[in-house]
């Protein structure tokens, strides 16, 4: 019982990503009818934000030693941040905690790449096939990813969570478990619920305020809404930034669980695509929900007991229930009807 | 029309030509093509195929930096780093054979059909007489393979499965990387002395050929001083988050992870292992411990904090204080303004090696330098004593126990060494069951 608990917790955190992505992925094909396959590669850039902010932050004032040389024989170097010189504890403090402060820098940098994006190339190809869409987005986001390589290397860029944070709690003591049965990285529990913040704001932003109303309108007829004298098309634009947005601020707080590295946009993409197929396109619920389910149903296909029955299955499950689904269901788990259907 | 009219004179002179050409001896024609890309002219050129991008790019740039330090070298150029320190006397620092050496560089993407065409095409187009290079067993399997075939010599890079110079073992390929069988018997010792002989290890293993040789190697080594293997469960090299392959661990009895990956994988699944609180958990009344027993520098960097205490092998380290490692960091660290990896170390090698077996051979046929490099003994490379087994084409040497710094002056201060151990633990047999199943083949001189 204790295994399949920290299975379902390790699902809902993966399904926090996979929900984030696969709801700002699913917000643009329902309001612009793109299929943005560059989404991922917002992911990462929201991710190296983090990285960006660090890597100020910790800039370091650097003094030669010429008592202590190197390996190589050159004078070595004693480095400290300026951020500890000019704010000394506070400074220290802003460092530990670079990740969630990076979100301030993540909202407003998504927001102008969404935008840019989308006015600078997206709107270009509203009319024409979705291949075409595809195949320009994909190689928008190996161009970013490129980039990015570029500039901070293959590797990954560990970016450690603050040091307060960095623990795990013992989840079974509070639910009556047995002690270290269930013990959980408290970054995680963050995660999950930072992720289910997000998509209840973003819910309640399309529900309750009037912009959201407008582009729930637009999206079930934007013709419609246009004709009424609405500019829907600046209201679609903003909500790509949006998109962009709380794809980005997933990234930046999906750091610390793994150090970001340029392809990790890749990584997530077409499992993201897979959730939103399996969802609904352009179903807003449907891709939290699919997001999570899918985040579950691969946390169990990785236990030994059901690989040692059907090896394998872990790699496969997620598309094993796409098949299923888009045979029996092809409009997706609460997709609208017609959507993908005859 | 034109009339055609052989005269009796005509006859005879074109005879005599005729048959002068075929009465000269043999080793004046068929030395124009005695073998694949016999340079012709003032210049002899090598192919330098490394990832330079894909996943492994980092690494592939040491590597690239480390063949052009030993380029510089080899023509005269520099400090001569461990052309200084090298036991064997042949390079003079006048190129190979007199001829200067070039370069010309693939990327392998670190997949083995971009690989093998970046290499056929230094070879085909660009009349490379060597290829070396990689950071992936699977790259380098590929390669060495394409090589044979081609008649080039091809000096393998970082790659560290038993199969390389066992099951796909190759006559014109040779390997100075340590690989996964000496990694478990230069780490086992270790850990049985530091975590005791009544031990339960989880194994997590990278679905792949490096990871089935590595865990069968730890796991062997490690039974045969009283451990248990609990599980060994096979991750996909895709995966990223490897949170639901830990999570079971923690209630698996085990005390003991050993993570069989390298790269990406390796940073992630540390990083996991490290978030689940692995590090400070209590086992059976002994302190879980966490084992790596690939280490790379430049991964570690990627797991950040994560390292500290963890055990590993590594094929070297810049801090060997020996005169030949020294040598290299110095001329390294003054060139780049950094120390040099592991990868660019055995790459270094593996240059000057090729190079001193074609002076020493007199010729770049790839026949006359296998033999040259075959059973060959040397030192000074920053591995002590090493030799070349002729059965395999497998370097020994000592190998590296190293484990994560707790306290890192700097960010290359990652690693230290806990042991170095010497080369006869880490030996075996040519037919070892480990690495049956291949021949080596005759060698190829190509064209």
């Amino acid at each position: 019982m204790d295994a399949i608990l920290l299975q379902i917790l390790n699902g809902l955190d993966k399904g926090s990503a996979y929900a984030l992505i696969a709801l700002g992925l699913t917000l643009i094909f329902g309001t612009l009818g793109v299929v943005n396959f560059a989404h991922g590669a917002l992911f990462m850039i929201g991710a190296f934000c983090a990285v960006v902010l660090q890597k100020i932050l910790t800039l370091q004032k650097v003094v030669l030693d010429n008592e202590n040389l190197t390996a190589w024989g050159t004078p070595s170097e004693i480095k400290t941040p300026y951020a500890e010189i000019w704010f000394g504890d506070f400074g220290a403090k802003l460092i530990d905690y670079s990740v969630p402060v990076s979100i301030l820098l993540a909202i407003p940098v998504m927001l102008i790449v969404g935008f840019t994006m989308e006015r600078g190339l997206i709107k270009h190809f509203y009319k024409r096939p979705h291949a075409d869409q595809i195949l320009v987005t994909f190689g928008l986001a190996i161009v970013l990813q490129e980039i990015v390589k570029a500039f901070f290397g293959a590797n990954p860029i560990p970016q450690p969570a603050p040091e307060a944070l960095r623990s795990s709690v013992d989840i079974g003591v509070m639910l009556g478990f047995a002690e270290n049965a269930i013990i959980y990285p408290v970054w995680r529990l963050i995660y999950f619920v930072f992720a289910a913040l997000i998509i209840g704001a973003v819910f309640a932003f399309l529900q309750f305020t009037t912009f959201g109303m407008v582009v729930r309108a637009g999206m079930a007829d934007r013709e419609t809404v246009g004709l009424l004298g609405i500019n829907i098309d600046r209201r679609f634009t903003l909500m790509f930034g949006l998109a962009a947005a709380v794809t980005g601020v997933a990234g930046v707080m999906y750091t610390p669980i793994l150090p970001p590295n340029y392809h990790m946009g890749m990584d997530f993409l077409v499992l993201c695509f897979v959730v939103v197929v399996v969802g609904g396109m352009g179903s807003l619920p449907g891709a939290v929900a699919a997001g999570f389910l899918l985040g579950i149903l691969e946390s169990f296909a990785s236990m030994n007991e059901i690989k040692s029955i059907l090896p394998g299955i872990d790699q496969i499950i997620i598309y094993l229930v796409a098949v299923v689904i888009l045979l029996t269901r092809p409009r997706g788990l609460l997709g609208r009807k017609g959507v993908m259907e005859e | 029309m034109s009339d055609f009219k052989l005269s009796r004179r005509g006859l005879l002179k074109t005879g005599a030509v005729a048959g002068a050409g075929l009465a000269t001896p043999m080793f004046f024609t068929s030395a124009a093509r005695a073998y694949t890309n016999e340079p012709t002219g003032s210049t002899v050129t090598l192919g330098f195929n490394v990832p330079q991008s894909g996943p492994y790019a980092d690494e592939g740039a040491d590597e690239l930096r480390a063949y052009q330090l030993a380029v510089k070298h080899l023509n005269g150029e520099g400090d001569g780093g461990m052309m200084n320190t090298f036991s064997s006397k042949e390079l003079k620092g006048n190129g190979i054979l007199g001829k200067k050496v070039e370069y010309v560089t693939g990327d392998t993407q670190t997949k083995s059909d971009a690989a093998r065409a970046s290499a056929k095409s230094m070879i085909e187009k660009d009349g490379a007489v060597m290829i070396t290079g990689g950071s992936s067993s699977g790259v380098a399997i590929a390669v060495q393979g394409l090589c044979q075939e081609a008649g080039v010599i091809f000096m393998a890079g970082l790659t560290h499965s038993n199969d390389t110079t066992g099951k796909d073992k190759k006559a014109n390929g040779f390997r100075h990387f340590f690989n996964g069988y000496m990694s478990g018997a230069a780490l086992a010792p270790v850990l049985a002395n530091r975590y005791g002989t009544d031990r339960k290890a989880y194994h997590l293993t990278a679905d792949y050929t490096w990871g089935w040789t590595q865990q069968e190697s730890i796991a062997a080594a490690t039974e045969a001083l009283g451990w248990e293997t609990v599980n060994n469960v096979l991750t996909p090299l895709t995966a990223t988050d490897f949170s639901s392959y830990i999570a079971p661990v923690l209630n698996s009895g085990a005390d003991v992870l050993v993570l069989n990956h390298y790269g990406g994988n390796m940073v992630n699944s540390l990083t996991n292992a490290v978030q689940f609180g692995l590090k400070d958990k209590q086992v059976n009344g002994k302190n879980f411990e966490i084992v790596v027993p690939l280490y790379s520098r430049l991964m570690a960097r990627g797991a950040g904090e994560n390292v500290k205490g963890i055990l590993g092998s590594t094929n070297w380290h810049w801090s060997l204080q020996d005169e030949g490692s020294q040598a290299f960091v110095k001329s390294f660290g003054q060139e780049y303004g950094f120390p040099p990896s592991q990868a660019a170390h055995t790459v270094y090698c593996q240059t000057l090696l090729y190079a001193d077996a074609c002076e020493r051979a007199g010729t770049f046929n790839p026949c006359g330098v296998a033999e040259a490099l075959e059973g060959f003994d040397f030192d000074g490379l920053g591995n002590g004593p090493t030799h070349y087994r002729a059965e395999d084409h497998q370097c020994f040497k000592d190998v590296l126990v190293v484990q994560g710094k707790e306290n890192p002056t700097s960010e290359f201060d990652l690693l230290e060494v806990v042991e170095v151990t010497p080369r006869a633990q880490v030996e075996y047999a040519p037919d070892h069951p480990m690495f049956a199943g291949g021949a080596l083949g005759e060698c190829n001189p190509g064209a």
